[in-house]
Parts: C-alpha cells; structure tokens; sequence
C-alpha cells in the first residue's frame, strides 16, 4: 500500500494576483447524535485571476460545502473566504453559481432563464435581452430561446444554466459537477464548450467533478480532497499546454497525470484503513 | 491492496456456497415451471356517440320508471312527486320569476364567497413563508378549524350576520378560505429549495425570491383548487340559506318542504345542480384561461 506523502494546504504568502483566497477555512455541523461533523477542515485556497481550478474527491469530502461557503449560502464557523482582498463570509451575488441540476425556472422560456441574474440587479428585460440574445445566437441556443426548459435535452439546459451563470457578470464561477448527469458524448461536447465560454469571458472558473479525466482535460490546477473530515488533501498542478485538443487524453503526460490523481484518490477513499464504498 | 486480499478474493472463479445454490434452485425452477406468453389486451375506446347515446338513455329511463312509476301507483308521489308535476311547479316559478330571483341570490352569495375565501385564503397560505416561527404558530390552529364541521357555525354565523346576504357570503367563505389556507400552505413548503438557493445565489433580495420563484410556483397549485372550492362556496351558502334567509335556493327548498311541496323541493335541487354545473364549467374555464395566462406573463 502507497502511502501519499502528506499534504498540508499551508498559507502561502498572499499572491498579489490571488482574485479568491480561502482562507483556512473550516465548517461542522451539528450531527444528529448530539456531536459534530467536520465537513470542512481547514481548507486553504489561492486562486489567480482567470484561472480554471478543479475540485476532485469522493462524496462527502466537503466539495459542496466549500462552495456554499465561498458562494456566500452558508458561513465557515472559522477562517474566512477573501475576494480581491476583502473578507466576504456569508455574502451572496458575488460569485456566479451553478449546481448539477440546471435549476432553470420551469414557467419561464429559455431567454428570461438566462437574463435572470441581470434582472435580479436590476437590470431592465428589454436591455438584458438585448445583451443575452446575441449570446444565446453564439453559442448554440439561438433557436431555443423562446423554448421552455421541458422541452430541451439535458445538455441544452446545462447550457442554459452555465450562461445564466455566464450572464449574471461575475468574475468567478463555480461549477458544481454541471455536467454530471449528462452522457459521455454530450459531456465531451460540453467540456469544449465550456473551454470556449472561459476563453471568452476570462472568467476564473472552480470546478468540481468526479471524473479525474474531465478535471485534467479542463483546469490548470487539481485539488483532491478527501472525505470524514473533508479537507484537501493534494494538489496537481496541470502542466498541458494550452489549447488542449480532446486526443490529449491519451499522451503520456496525461496518464502520468491520472496515474498521479489516482493515487492521492485511492487514499482518500481509505478511511482507517478501510475502503469506504460510495456513490 | 495486497494487505486486505480476502481468501475468497483469490479464489475468484470459486462460487460461494450460498450463491451456487441459489443457481442451482433457478436452473431448477427454469426446468420446472411453465411460463405462458400473454398477450396484452388492447381496450378500444368506445365511440362518442355510443357513449352520449348510453348516457341519454340512463337519464330517460330513470325519468319513464319514475313518471309511470308514480302513475300506475308504485311510487308514492307524496313523498317523490313526479317529472310531470315537477315540470309543471318549474314552469310556475319560472313564470313568476321567483326562480330567477332565488338562483340569482345563491349564485351571487356564492361568489363572493368564493372569491373572498380563495383571495384571502391565499394571500394568508402566501405569508407563512415569510415567518417560519409565524407558521408554526398558526399552523395547528388554521388544521383545528379545518377539522371542525364548519357547517355548525351557521346559525352563530346567521344570528350575527343577520338574515342578509352577507352570512351566506361568510358561510361560503368560511368553507372555502380554510382549504385555500391549507392548500396554498402546502404549495409553499413544496417549493423547490434548490430553486430558492439558486436564486439567492444570484443576490436576490427575500421579496425577490417571492416574486420570482415561489409565488409562480404556488400558481398552478391554487389554479387547480379553485374547482373544488366553487363547490365549498356553493355548498356554504345553500346551508347559510337554509339556517334563515328571505331569498335564495336554500332556502326556497327548505320552504317548500316545510309546506310539503315535494315538486317545489325537486324544481329547487334541480336548479342547484344545474346551477352548480354552470360555476363548474365556468371555473374550467377560467383555469384554462389562467394557465395559459402564467404561461405568458411569466
């Protein structure tokens, strides 16, 4: 049995162009039996402007919860989330979020699905269908805008959501497993869509998946994490030239970075030494 | 890895004991048992005019036993009247107007209290998602008096409101804001929270999240109550009628039984029912209406 040299998530000092640091971040919730889960375990994060990190880990390992707490849902019971700087606990509408179900209000067409964020701050119809039309046209859901969410395939509501995400116009966006319900096909579409949208819109994207593949294929850097306490356990930082072509999958470098991931995975099912079955 | 091999991992191709029986018992159970394909049964839908035609003739038939019944002496017509006596008292309360006047009373009472009891109800089902503390305080007694027989209350309800129309409006109401409460209440706690958390994630404000996500979702849930509340409404004036009234349906028949005027009693129940179809097609429609209308606006 390997054993993973151990990995502490350490302050590094505060890089200048750090756009999102989490900042030892913890978070337990009361448990049923009258103690605590530790969800979160000091979580440390630094993340560069424009930047597309990826978040890897069993069920349980507190991914969800991280982004919550960095999305503002719920506040870290020690450490704090910073954004460019100022310290944002358990403040809402600063992050673009979008969960694995597309959440797209079933009574509202595809258009005002997407212009929902702008409309929430503020901004009048007329003027965010203006801005979202034209996007909608770029990529991919022209002919559907004026569809209601019933009658689109699972990728095309996954696209709808992410541009919701997309158009509510925040600097960073977490994904949290988006496409993670659709098949093997229309997910590889998807993951080169979602490489044009960041080329785009310079967003700095996290990223959170279950599929070891998908977070090499996409990120600049890997984090794994590991269940009961949650925490992060390593970090891979990914080394493949941009852009990336989808043949890549099968070069050396990748599988040595799989090979990698794999290993610090396989550790963080192990609890005690035994293997904990999920999912 | 190799630390936690099991003995019976290594012997992989080895069936364990329990399982190769359970094989064997299938293996036998296959040999055994006698299995019939079947085809499923394709029910055809019987043809529209066969079915009015069936409908039509029930109707008659029951109305023939019933008038020759009465005629040749096996129906009592003290106590069940007859079709052609009742035709007769229909088209004297018809001539005089007396019917048009009563069924205008109840239709109107009715409405009001359907509108007042589905507004109100609402609006108060809407507000417990404001407060959960305020919820849960007025929960259990919104369910006590839903459990208590409503009907009871009428002639409280009468001696307070007087003989007026207003305490048929308060029965009505008193039947149909209760279920809209409870109804709407249960469309709230519904509301997908992934949907709320969704939205807050955008930095919705709480009158937001109201606007945009719970009120439309609670829409369709009040839209396809308003039938069963035409009804409550319908049922709550008629008894608010019969407790004391000077107009009305309700109490037209209750009049008529206390004379004994049994086809009077059957032109009364006719009338309701043929009234109570006329608000149920109505609400039907305006379901319709309404449903695409949310569909549009939103």
């Amino acid at each position: 049995m390997t054993i993973a040299p151990e990995f502490t998530t350490t302050r590094e000092p505060l890089l200048d162009d750090a756009q999102l640091v989490v900042d030892d971040v913890s978070r337990t919730f009361p448990s049923p039996d009258g103690g605590v889960v530790q969800a979160l375990v000091g979580a440390n994060l630094r993340v560069r402007r424009g930047e597309f990190i990826s978040l890897i880990g069993p069920s349980g390992c507190g991914k969800s919860t991280l982004f919550n707490l960095i999305a503002g849902l719920d506040e870290p019971t020690a450490g704090s989330i910073l954004m460019d700087g100022i310290e944002r606990n358990g403040q809402q509408g600063l992050v673009g979020y979008m969960l694995q179900k597309d959440l797209l209000l079933p009574w509202r067409t595809v258009l005002d699905n997407v212009v929902l964020g702008l409309e929430i701050s503020g901004v009048k119809r007329s003027d965010a269908y203006e801005i979202a039309k034209p996007l909608l046209e770029t990529y991919g859901l022209g002919s559907f805008m004026h569809r209601y969410p019933r009658q689109l395939s699972g990728g095309m509501k996954q696209r709808a959501a992410l541009l919701r995400t997309i158009l509510f116009n925040r600097d960073v966006i977490l994904l949290d497993e988006p496409f993670g319900a659709l098949d093997a096909q229309t997910r590889e579409h998807m993951q080169e869509w979602l490489l044009d949208l960041w080329d785009d819109f310079k967003k700095t994207v996290l990223f959170v998946t279950h599929d070891i593949d998908e977070a090499i294929y996409l990120s600049d850097r890997v984090f794994v994490m590991s269940a009961r306490p949650g925490r992060i356990v390593a970090e891979i930082p990914i080394t493949l030239d941009r852009p990336r072509h989808p043949s890549i999958v099968t070069s050396d470098e990748f599988i040595a970075l799989k090979t990698t991931a794999r290993g610090y995975l396989n550790n963080a099912h192990r609890v005690d030494g035994h293997i904990v079955v999920e999912d | 890895m190799t630390g936690t091999t099991s003995p019976a991992q290594t012997a992989a191709s080895v069936v364990a004991p329990g399982t190769a029986e359970s094989l064997a018992r299938l293996g036998e159970l296959r040999l055994t048992t006698v299995f019939t394909p079947r085809r499923r049964r394709v029910t055809k839908e019987p043809s529209g005019w066969w079915v009015n035609a069936l409908r039509i003739g029930v109707v008659v038939a029951i109305f023939a036993y019933w008038e020759i019944g009465a005629t040749v002496g096996w129906i009592d017509t003290f106590f069940w009247s007859k079709p052609s006596a009742i035709w007769n008292t229909a088209l004297i309360a018809l001539g005089n107007g007396d019917l048009f006047v009563n069924a205008g009373f109840t239709f109107t009472s009715t409405i009001a209290g359907f509108l007042i009891g589905v507004i109100g109800g609402v609006g108060i089902g809407l507000s417990f998602w404001w407060s959960r503390t305020y919820a849960l305080v007025a929960e259990p007694m919104v369910i006590a008096f839903e459990a208590m027989p409503k009907l009871a209350l009428a002639p409280i309800i009468v001696l307070v409101l007087g003989i007026g129309i207003s305490s048929k409006i308060a029965m009505a109401t008193a039947l149909v804001i209760v279920i809209q409460i409870l109804n709407t209440y249960a469309a709230v706690r519904s509301v997908d929270s992934d949907l709320t958390t969704m939205v807050s994630s955008l930095g919705a404000s709480k009158w937001q999240v109201f606007r945009k996500v719970v009120v439309p979702s609670v829409l369709p849930w009040v839209i396809s109550s308003l039938r069963v509340a035409i009804g409550l409404a319908l049922t709550g004036a008629v008894v608010g009628e019969y407790i004391g009234s000077k107009e009305g349906l309700g109490r037209m028949i209750q009049y008529a039984g206390s004379t004994y005027d049994i086809a009077l009693i059957w032109v009364g129940v006719f009338t309701l029912a043929l009234l109570s179809a006329v608000l149920y097609l109505g609400v039907t429609l305006l379901e319709r209406w309404l449903l695409k209308g949310v569909a549009r606006v939103n």
